[in-house]
């Protein structure tokens, strides 16, 4: 690890004037920091901060960046009005790393992509302009969704995924000092020609609360596809919120994980769901949609018919198909 | 940076770079050699400590964002001479073979039984809202931050399932 000067925030306003990169749980960061992926010549410690209470806000939910994926996941509002959230989170790492990720930082991880994290490989998140080293290597963990010809990498979080169904609003502290909220569908960026700029974050901006809309109506349902029981990221996850009202679709929202480079949500995907009767030829009608622009890169063509499958399966469980089969 | 941990009930003054993870202090510069380095990245836990009663990897935390925390490590849950229940539990079930995930193992799996015990649900709990019950299938998911290289899982997971049958009865 490259040395770092180390502050500590005890106001918001030392971390966004700081000048510094940011820490709290660190589990992704400090890994980083080891291979030399990451080398901040500052850290600013916001774990002093007072960002770690979940409270009920505007019909729905506040919770503090600082919370921890823990904390979320097991929190009894979370459990009961918003299982998708509490699904995802408990599906993603371990019990040791979900006690110390937080909120904020689970939205802000960075890519699992192998040629990101080794240096002796081109990438042009890394280092911008010294190619992908990913396209036309190993990409089973790929983006289908989305990609450039500069990245193929996906967002690894879980949490995001269900976040992104549930149409999350994530507040935002400036360097100003001022606060703005931006919808979680407006956060994340696609790579283009800039893969190393993730989000609509600025530069020394601070996330300090995700907000959650009030419970939504229907059935929640998240599930992770990954090639080993747990502690693995996922290949293909999809979260959905699906209501159905006298035997047809009143309402849909799906998002996607492990198909791109931010947490996948395509509104054409839950209009194609929306009015009409759930049948196994509906859901294949919106995969259609989903995937009409689908891309492999070789190694990761199988997701291609693996998101179709398991949105297919969510879909049956999320409307009752399943029990009525 | 001088810094103080408070370190199984006692509080340690040093004198760390801030790179130092509270794996490497407790190792390095404390002689507190229970928790083990094995991956240093977070993905094997051996290094699992408790920091204010919960797991963490300690390879993936600094000691200076430690300063006033309550951590504990294997050498604070017991010793040779005076176990704690998982740790007998781990002898009596032969929980090992080289031994070295071991502490890393019984300093989560104490602190994983807590964690079902405020009822916190897991990826394999059938039902969110209820309190989980505790099966094999719980053991597993909730125990697969930590590896054994030996594979030693049936010892480990009947200790585990042992000290729970304990605490409950």
């Amino acid at each position: 690890m490259k040395p770092f000067d180390y502050l500590r925030a005890s106001a918001p306003d030392d971390a966004t004037r700081a000048d510094a990169t940011i820490i709290a749980g660190g589990t992704n960061l400090l890994d980083l920091m080891k291979l030399q992926v990451m080398s901040p010549d500052r850290l600013v410690d916001i774990t002093r901060l007072d960002l770690d209470h979940i409270e009920d806000h505007e019909g729905g939910l506040r919770i503090g960046a600082l919370v921890t994926n823990s904390d979320l996941a097991a929190d009894d509002r979370i459990r009961r009005d918003y299982p998708v959230l509490s699904r995802a989170l408990l599906a993603g790492a371990s019990g040791q790393l979900r006690n110390k990720a937080t909120t904020g930082g689970n939205l802000l991880q960075r890519t699992r992509c192998p040629y990101f994290t080794d240096t002796a490989q081109p990438c042009n998140k890394r280092e911008p302009g010294s190619g992908c080293a990913a396209i036309g290597g190993q990409t089973r963990l790929h983006a289908i969704l989305g990609a450039s010809e500069h990245c193929i990498a996906t967002h690894p979080s879980d949490m995001a995924v269900a976040m992104q169904a549930l149409g999350a609003e994530i507040e935002i502290q400036e360097t100003t000092g001022a606060t703005r909220r931006v919808s979680i569908r407006e956060f994340y960026r696609l790579p283009g020609d800039t893969p190393h700029i993730e989000t609509v974050l600025a530069p020394g901006e601070l996330i300090t609360a995700v907000i959650l809309p009030a419970p939504p109506k229907g059935r929640q349902v998240y599930r992770k596809v990954r090639d080993r029981a747990s502690y693995a990221f996922a290949l293909v996850s999809v979260a959905a919120i699906v209501d159905v009202q006298d035997g047809r679709i009143a309402a849909a929202t799906l998002a996607f994980g492990g198909l791109a480079h931010k947490p996948w949500h395509d509104p054409a995907v839950d209009r194609a769901l929306e009015g009409a009767e759930p049948t196994p030829e509906l859901f294949d009608a919106a995969a259609d949609v989903l995937l009409a622009d689908a891309v492999g890169q070789g190694s990761n063509d199988f997701k291609i018919v693996l998101a179709r499958r398991t949105m297919k399966a969510v879909l049956a469980e999320a409307t009752g198909l399943k029990e009525a089969a | 940076m001088n810094i103080s941990l408070s370190i199984n009930g006692t509080t340690h003054d040093l004198d760390v770079d801030p790179r130092t993870t509270l794996l490497d202090a407790l190792r390095h510069h404390l002689d507190l050699t229970g928790s083990k380095k094995g991956c240093d990245h977070g993905q094997c836990g051996a290094c699992t400590v408790m920091v204010n009663g919960r797991r963490i990897n300690s390879c993936l935390a600094l000691a200076v964002m430690h300063e006033g925390d309550d951590i504990t490590t294997i050498e604070g849950l017991g010793s040779p001479e005076a176990m704690s229940p998982m740790q007998e539990a781990f002898v009596g079930h032969d929980g090992f073979q080289c031994g070295y995930c071991t502490p890393g193992q019984i300093v989560s799996a104490t602190a994983m039984l807590s964690e079902l015990k405020e009822g916190w649900p897991s990826h394999v709990s059938d039902d969110l809202v209820s309190a989980p019950k505790m099966s094999r299938d719980e053991i597993a998911e909730r125990m697969s931050g930590n590896l054994c290289r030996c594979s030693a899982y049936p010892g480990i997971v009947a200790a585990i399932q042992d000290t729970a049958d304990k605490e409950t009865t």
